[in-house]
């Protein structure tokens, strides 16, 4: 059994504990960007582009059994990083946890200012969408 | 006469603070730029003294009221020259001009196969509004095209006018990379061909000098928070026998003459123009605002922002793999620029992390940036509040974040 949503949200909090300084902190953000795969290019679609980004956002969804795996992409290497993360929480877990998870990692880590409307970098609509595949899927 | 740049900084409220643990370095001055203390406080000066409606009671308030709002449109005439300040009409923006212009002068003055010509540097402001009308009439919209330098190709514009083109609307400045367009040529050759001409004075209203008559303008549109006023109040001036000829825009009080149900008739300018209750608070403010410049001198601030612009682009110039966008040999100190396999928006966070404010992304001009090939840039806007030093401390920190994000 994988660790729950709230297991990896708790990781990530320890793991951001160790830096004491904003640039760490975007360092290893930006490092998460760079090590998520790039998205394979059949999913880059016009469908699968998220709205409402400064930068193109990619979401992919896919069911495994009765897990939604998530794979995702984006132009602005910050935005990758952020997007790294959700899917490395949100990722194969069944539609049931991924619709009820709260995020409260983001704002724990002192990055809420990405979900802010403001940044339009699309992270929030990033998030509604990965809930809404989730309540898609378990709607079949 | 040389700029106290310390002593004009302690008149912006603003300015003096820490965003994340740094001095405010705001360098986004052509989304909207900063209200010296004496705009902020004729906003609280009138709500807290002088609030009535305008040109209706007869009342003690009501008189300052409208004074106070009827001075602020001989201080706007004053300011670009206009022959009268019933030339002058007060709206919401820029955008709330064009439209104006769009829906009234389009609306009686376009037909099927009529042309309008717009230029690639348009603001989405000066591109929908005539797409929307001239939709409704059948006409045609054409563009100027610019060139690598981000010039606006005259040959063309020669080219494109003939008899058919009714209207020409062209930025003064382009917000997206400060070129600034000839449009005193611009505007003889359209006149020579039969064309009336508005210009979107956004971006110039603030840094360089406007003179509607020497320039033979038709219609020009600026807004107040981008001089220094208040958000929420714009400006349309126009040559009198075209505001006079054109019809009402929107219905309502102050705009009429007299109403019944057989019929009404509208006022005269520039009232014809304003209806409803105008948004009197910052239209007064606005007066501040330009006496504030009139006050330093317009000269000495162009000097000061032209001085920042060399500075910046010498400083971004030694910086490897930064393209600037828009080298125009005429411009007003708006830096756009790329760095090589570096996103803009990521530039953005970063900066914004060392308290720097700059714009990313494709500011209002989507076609100009697919002219460029580029989703967006980087743009840093400069007014004469800031300083050489900030743009050493600018430099430092794009280093910086390019060294993070390679
Ligand atoms: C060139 C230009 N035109 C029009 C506008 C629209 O101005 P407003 O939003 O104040 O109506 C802007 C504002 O960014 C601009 O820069």
């Amino acid at each position: 059994m994988a660790q729950s949503i709230q297991e990896t949200q708790e990781e990530l909090i320890e793991e951001f504990g160790l830096f004491d300084d904003w640039a760490d902190k975007y360092e290893y953000l930006i490092d998460l960007g760079k090590k998520l795969p790039n998205l394979s290019e059949v999913f880059k679609t016009e469908e699968n582009v998220i709205k409402g980004c400064q930068s193109r956002v990619w979401l992919h969804a896919e069911k495994q059994g009765d897990q939604i795996v998530f794979e995702a992409d984006s132009e602005a290497v910050i935005v990758k990083g952020m997007i790294s993360m959700l899917i490395r929480v949100l990722s194969h877990h069944t539609a049931e946890e991924i619709i009820q998870a709260d995020l409260y990692f983001i704002d724990q880590i002192g990055m809420s200012q990405h979900l802010a409307q403001t940044r339009s970098n699309g992270l929030l609509s990033m998030v509604k969408q990965m809930k809404n595949y989730a309540l898609a899927f378990s709607a079949k | 006469m040389t700029l106290d740049i310390h002593k004009i900084r302690a008149d912006f409220p603003v300015l003096d603070q820490q965003v994340n643990g740094s001095s405010l370095i705001y360098f986004d001055n052509a989304a909207t730029t900063q209200k010296p203390k004496s705009v902020i406080d004729a906003l609280s000066h009138y709500y807290a003294s002088d609030n009535a409606n305008i040109h209706r009671g007869l009342h003690a308030l009501a008189e300052r009221a409208t004074n106070a709002y009827e001075l602020t449109r001989t201080k706007i005439k004053e300011f670009i020259n206009a022959p009268s300040s019933d030339q002058i009409i007060l709206t919401a923006g820029t955008t709330g001009s064009i439209n104006l212009v769009a829906q009234t002068f389009g609306r009686a003055n376009f037909s099927k196969g009529d042309k309008i010509l717009i230029s690639n540097l348009e603001h989405h402001s000066n591109i929908v509004p005539w797409q929307m009308i001239a939709e409704e009439k059948g006409a045609i919209i054409e563009v100027i095209p610019v060139d690598e330098r981000g010039v606006l190709d005259l040959a063309a514009f020669r080219n494109l006018l003939d008899a058919s083109v009714k209207l020409v609307a062209v930025n003064h400045v382009s917000n997206a990379i400060g070129t600034i367009n000839p449009i005193a040529e611009m505007i003889q050759l359209a006149h020579a061909h039969g064309a009336k001409v508005m210009i979107d004075g956004a971006q110039s209203i603030a840094h360089l000098d406007i003179d509607v008559q020497a320039l033979d303008i038709d219609f020009f549109a600026f807004s107040a928070h981008k001089l220094f006023g208040p958000t929420g109040v714009g400006v349309l001036y126009g040559k009198r026998e075209l505001l006079e000829s054109m019809p009402p825009y929107q219905g309502g009080g102050e705009m009429i003459k007299e109403v019944s149900f057989e019929g009404t008739t509208y006022n005269e300018l520039p009232y014809k123009f304003e209806a409803g209750t105008p948004n009197i608070a910052d239209v007064i403010a606005l007066s501040a605002a330009i006496d504030y410049v009139n006050a330093l001198s317009k000269e000495a601030l162009f000097t000061q922002e032209l001085a920042l612009l060399a500075y910046a682009t010498e400083q971004l110039s030694t910086i490897p793999g930064l393209r600037i966008i828009g080298t125009a040999p005429d411009k007003i100190a708006v830096i756009s620029f790329v760095i090589d396999g570096i996103h803009p928006q990521d530039l953005g966070v970063l900066l914004d992390k060392f308290g720097i404010a700059i714009r990313t992304g494709h500011h209002c001009v989507q076609p100009l940036m697919k002219r460029f090939g580029l989703p967006g840039t980087c743009r840093a806007s400069f007014a004469f509040y800031n300083t050489l030093e900030e743009i050493d401390l600018f430099v430092k920190a794009l280093r910086r974040s390019i060294n993070m994000l390679q």
